[in-house]
């Protein structure tokens, strides 16, 4: 099929054109999921950990007593470890309770290494693990620079000792963490966490729609995401 | 031939090795009985059609399963127009099948096919009216 | 085709030489079976520490993969008539290599039975993709190139004019394979000691210091045990290249301390601290981090003095201390120290566990024993009545 320079660079050109405009209309009118933590209403209680409880409960999170081989979706530590280069010798923060759970990055490290795409970015902002796909080379927890990813180095099925049968549970070799409950955002039920926390600390929402609550509160209260300066992009963001 | 007793020895081995799968089975008093399968209680009408569920169950699982987590829907239309809720553990097995071992388990275990499944799915209840089987209920290969 | 039935008789050392392998790979192999039923539990490995003994065994590897080129390029590049007897030596050594490389990827793997699907859905964004390519491709280069030369040499032809392009290209191809290595580690933003731009440079040096200096000491002991002499002046060349090669690599360690100590950046110092003086009190890895300097030191004082490089009795220390040193820095060390300390600020030692270690050691004896195999069959067409006192008509020069 012969056909002349001109329409080519034009049938090109069309085509690239096409093909950005659906990723630009992808990034504006679409959905970006983020969360918000209220550190304050976070503390109110001590020693709480129902978030932690309702996600593993929800997804049949093994509790591993081994703690070399503990599998943690959503954990708790410190402010002062989960924001070094942030929280200085003074700040009042430095006991607070951190949630901590993976970042669903813009731009995620764990995404750009794995080789096989079993995690990837979602249109709608989440990074989502295929179990059936993944290999176990366990690359995406070198990369990520957060330490959200867990690794079931044996079958996690002795340790979960109460399964919910609407959630599959994981078998050996695979690595899984936080999927912001996409099996519950597609029913229009929120995260599991959200849903458990009694102090109303956590707030999920849509980061692109610029009327959103959790739009209003970033707005609104000074924040902090985890190690920002990586350019990651992180989706977690701190009320403090 | 000063070799005779070797020979024959051989030979018998041999024999003996070749015909292992009829008369083992024999003795195990095995028959050649197919599969005995359980069919759903409650539903009648299948996902697609039977010959195309005997031939190619497994194209259809492994399809909903791509839509499922990598293009994130949930909903299936089957040929007929019903709507089904892509879910090996809440549609497949409670909502039709029951347990696997009334259903899938009776034919994999005859044809010896292992399916990795279950290694993260969950097995269902049996359904109500169906009464324990004399097959083991735990299928070795299934427990991998 | 392959010439396999060279390798099967020998003398009685070289039979239970063999048998010693297979009895290694054996022990290996029943550790793996443990490992696959049971998960990588039986590892030393953690949630903070997620590559290990394997990974590292691996990465140090490609190194002496990759050091086949330092044969290859001064002799079908330059003409280095010296090295004619040895570039067979340094290709199968690199065949070896790969392998074992690939094997020690595949007993890292949690799914293994699922290793295709890095194939069956190419990712080009993955460093991981491009390093399966580029050790597959490889590996397929070597063989072709020893085994058609061998073939050649065998029959006493020129080897076909085909060989010559893909000789070229394997030379590049060897410094892609450990760059592409490097990539896997100093492009991930959460690990500071990987997240230089000078693993890449530092990975090649060590891997042209290691793997030189392993062919010396094979050259000996091929010396020793058979008739096959490589010569003094290729000897002594590859042991000017290994001096060389551990010079930079020593220098560039030593660029990392700099950069990272006056800063005082803290993510910077603290895997280094951990390596060499410990971290909360942890300190596990220190002791071998010693070792491998102090190894590295004596060695280029060996290596350096050429009334000490000329005795070939020192020039096979210096070269056993070369390969030791850089193992540990690079097939323990640098690898397990940027998981330390984690993204929390935790300190998680690792030491890989029995099974894990045997696992290990089968696969080195896997390695071995094809490099075994694949001596004793150059060895033996060498030693055909065929072949002459002087090499026979090799690939000539290329520039």
């Amino acid at each position: 099929m012969k056909i002349s320079r001109h329409a080519f660079l034009r049938l090109s050109g069309m085509a690239f054109l096409a093909g950005a405009a659906r990723k630009a209309i992808g990034a504006i009118g679409g959905t970006r999921w983020g969360m918000a933590v209220d550190v304050a209403k976070c503390q109110k209680q001590e020693n709480c950990v129902k978030c932690i409880a309702a996600c593993n409960q929800a997804h049949n999170v093994p509790s591993i007593p081994d703690r070399a081989h503990e599998v943690r979706w959503v954990w708790r530590d410190s402010f002062e470890h989960a924001f070094p280069e942030q929280v200085d010798q003074y700040s009042p923060l430095r006991a607070a309770p951190a949630m901590l759970l993976c970042n669903h990055c813009e731009n995620p490290p764990c995404v750009r290494v794995c080789p096989t795409q079993a995690t990837w970015k979602r249109q709608d902002g989440i990074v989502d693990m295929d179990w059936h796909r993944c290999i176990g080379c366990r690359y995406c927890m070198a990369a990520c620079p957060y330490g959200s990813r867990s690794f079931n180095w044996m079958d996690p099925r002795p340790y979960i000792h109460n399964p919910n049968p609407e959630f599959p549970t994981r078998t050996k070799g695979v690595v899984e963490k936080c999927t912001f409950c996409s099996e519950r955002l597609g029913t229009g039920r929120a995260p599991a966490c959200v849903e458990a926390c009694s102090e109303k600390a956590l707030v999920f929402g849509n980061l692109a729609d610029p009327h959103s609550p959790i739009r209003e509160l970033l707005a609104t209260r000074n924040h902090m995401r985890r190690k920002p300066e990586l350019g990651t992009g992180p989706d977690v963001f701190y009320l403090t | 031939m000063r070799d005779r007793g070797a020979i024959y020895c051989g030979l018998a081995l041999f024999l003996a090795l070749m015909t292992f799968p009829a008369w083992h089975n024999l003795s195990a008093h095995v028959t050649a009985k197919g599969p005995d399968v359980k069919l759903p209680a409650r539903e009648k009408q299948c996902v697609a059609p039977l010959e195309f569920m005997r031939t190619s169950h497994m194209k259809l699982l492994i399809d909903w399963r791509e839509t499922v987590v990598r293009a994130g829907r949930r909903d299936y239309t089957a040929p007929g127009g019903k709507h089904y809720n892509m879910n090996l553990t809440l549609t497949c097995l409670e909502q039709c099948h029951g347990a696997k071992a009334d259903f899938c388990d009776r034919c994999h275990t005859y044809a010896a096919v292992s399916s990795p499944c279950w290694n993260c799915h969950l097995d269902a209840k049996p359904l109500p009216g169906q009464v324990g089987q004399a097959l083991a209920s735990v299928n070795p290969r299934s427990a991998q | 085709m392959f010439m396999f039935e060279k390798a099967v008789g020998g003398s009685r050392r070289y039979r239970l030489w063999i048998c010693a392998l297979l009895i290694l790979m054996a022990i290996g192999f029943a550790c793996y079976l443990r490992q696959l039923q049971f998960g990588l539990a039986i590892t030393g490995l953690s949630r903070d520490v997620t590559w290990g003994l394997y990974i590292a065994q691996f990465t140090f590897l490609v190194g002496v993969a990759a050091s086949a080129v330092m044969v290859v390029l001064p002799y079908y590049l330059h003409n280095f008539k010296a090295f004619a007897r040895i570039t067979i030596l340094g290709e199968f050594l690199a065949i070896a290599a790969v392998v074992m490389c690939m094997l020690f990827i595949f007993v890292d793997m949690g799914q293994p039975a699922r290793v295709f699907n890095v194939l069956l859905y190419p990712t080009p964004h993955s460093m991981m993709f491009w390093d399966m390519i580029s050790l597959g491709g490889y590996l397929a280069l070597n063989a072709t190139i020893a085994l058609v030369t061998l073939r050649a040499e065998r029959e006493d032809v020129a080897p076909p004019h085909w060989i010559k392009p893909v000789i070229l290209l394997s030379i590049p191809w060897a410094v892609s394979i450990h760059t592409v290595t490097a990539f896997l580690y100093s492009g991930l933003p959460g690990r500071s000691l990987w997240l230089t731009a000078i693993l890449a440079p530092r990975f090649l040096a060590s891997a042209f210091a290691s793997g030189p200096a392993l062919l010396i000491l094979l050259c000996l002991l091929l010396a020793r045990v058979t008739r096959f002499s490589a010569g003094r002046e290729a000897i002594q060349k590859l042991a000017v290249i290994v001096a060389y090669a551990m010079t930079i690599s020593v220098f560039f360690v030593l660029m990392e301390f700099f950069t990272a100590f006056y800063s005082r950046i803290p993510e910077h110092m603290d895997s280094l601290q951990y390596m060499f003086v410990g971290l909360d009190g942890h300190a596990r890895l220190a002791p071998w981090m010693w070792l491998s300097s102090v190894l590295a030191v004596a060695s280029l004082v060996l290596l350096l003095t050429p009334r000490y490089r000329h005795n070939h009795k020192l020039l096979a220390l210096a070269c056993g201390m070369v390969f030791l040193s850089l193992w540990i820095d690079k097939g323990i060390g640098l690898i397990v120290a940027a998981f330390v300390p984690s993204p929390l600020g935790a300190v998680t030692e690792y030491t890989p566990s029995l099974p894990e270690a045997l696992i290990a050691l089968g696969i080195w004896a896997a390695g071995s024993l094809i490099l075994t195999v694949l001596y004793k069959i150059a060895l033996s067409v060498r030693e055909e009545p065929l072949a002459s006192a002087a090499p026979p008509a090799r690939v000539e020069v290329l520039i």
